[in-house]
């Protein structure tokens, strides 16, 4: 990635949730746990993966489920903590 | 008394979480394992638990990496849980293991110390017996999470004191969590029925009646349960599911305790669950417990 578009973070997530819990279609708000795609552990790989892919770091104040909910709500904490930094 | 330090005899999975949670309530951890490998990966999910868990469990205490290592000391020497007053032992599902590992305890630790046996199937007044104070063993059978889970099965042995029961109780108020007090036969309650339903499920799925998915989805969907026993068996470990069935077999001579043959032929290849990446599922990039999530296994 050379930009942080939020259309390509949101697909960097999407297809990191995708191919964690192998289902063919993701929708941007679709709620990961309480639709049952994953259970709420699932947050933490979640959340060490962001970290990884966009070189940011997750802080006990950021610790909200809220945040990492949908494939949006990750996307939008991701590009909030990249503030205009490109990725 | 409150309690200050407990030690945890094995650093596997549950014992990770036992000092994790133990940690979380402000109490020191003198954590004990059989490798420098085995004690850096318990240290890695101690951190990684501790750090999320406020996440998950609501007013749960926030330690930064420093404040949690501060708090606990690891060690593969077994003599160093002589401070502790209380200790809480995770190892190896296996009688051969555990009977010479109590008699050293009874060696080691101060008369008045209970030991809080964390075994799956093993009768507490078995594990009593190989010690000189039965009266201070006491099954405490947790679940994984440890963290998240409010409730413990606890295991009343033939000779288990009441005074060791309030000391249980004690601790247990410091780790907020609640009590069920059972009595003591193999597998106490919670294993001696859901080893029948994850065996049962494995027989199910060697006899072609249904996917591993369709049989835990009439588990989940049907009768609510938040997980079926095959993807169940897959997160506990296929080698300690089969030990467990294996020591309630023994235990009451009753053939449906008789392991599943699928079960034992996946665990002699290697595919013991989420640990080793494939079980009834597969887990792309095995390694945690808790970061997997299941695809199907054809």
């Amino acid at each position: 990635m050379s930009t942080n578009d939020p259309s390509q973070v949101k697909e960097v997530i999407r297809g990191f949730i995708a191919n964690s819990v192998n289902i063919d279609a993701l929708g941007d708000d679709e709620n990961l746990f309480e639709s049952g795609i994953v259970n709420s552990l699932f947050a933490m790989q979640l959340m060490t993966f962001i970290e990884r892919k966009f070189g940011i770091e997750v802080g006990m104040d950021d610790l909200e489920i809220e945040n990492f909910k949908s494939v949006s709500s990750t996307a939008a904490f991701v590009l909030k903590k990249l503030g205009g930094r490109p990725v | 008394m409150n309690f200050n330090t407990v030690g945890v005899i094995g650093v596997g999975t549950i014992g990770s979480g036992v000092v994790a949670d133990l940690l979380l309530h402000g109490i020191r951890a003198i954590a004990v394992d059989l490798s420098e490998k085995s004690l850096a990966r318990a240290r890695a999910e101690i951190l990684k638990a501790v750090r999320f868990a406020p996440m998950y469990a609501k007013g749960a205490r926030k330690l930064t990496q420093d404040e949690a290592l501060a708090l606990v000391t690891f060690t593969t020497r077994l003599e160093d849980i002589r401070a502790c007053e209380f200790i809480i032992e995770n190892v190896t599902e296996d009688w051969e293991v555990k009977r010479p590992l109590y008699g050293r305890l009874d060696e080691i630790a101060p008369a008045g110390v209970c030991f809080g046996a964390n075994t799956s199937c093993i009768s507490i007044t078995r594990l009593g017996g190989a010690t000189r104070r039965s009266d201070k063993v006491v099954g405490l059978h947790f679940m994984n999470p440890v963290h998240l889970k409010p409730t413990v099965e606890v295991i009343r042995g033939h000779h288990t004191s009441a005074e060791t029961l309030a000391n249980v109780a004690q601790l247990f108020l410091q780790l907020n969590k609640e009590a069920i007090v059972v009595g003591d036969l193999p597998g106490f309650v919670s294993n001696r029925i859901s080893h029948l339903f994850m065996n049962e499920a494995a027989f199910v799925f060697q006899d072609g009646l249904a996917t591993a998915a369709q049989i835990d989805a009439i588990f989940r969907k049907c009768f609510g349960h938040k997980m079926g026993p095959l993807e169940t068996a897959d997160l506990i470990g296929l080698d300690t599911v089969m030990r467990s069935l294996d020591v309630l077999y023994d235990s009451f001579h009753d053939s449906k305790f008789r392991c599943c043959p699928l079960l034992r032929k996946m665990v002699d290849a290697g595919e013991r669950g989420v640990k080793s990446g494939r079980g009834f599922y597969s887990y792309p990039g095995a390694g945690s417990m808790a970061e997997n999530q299941p695809h199907e296994h054809e």
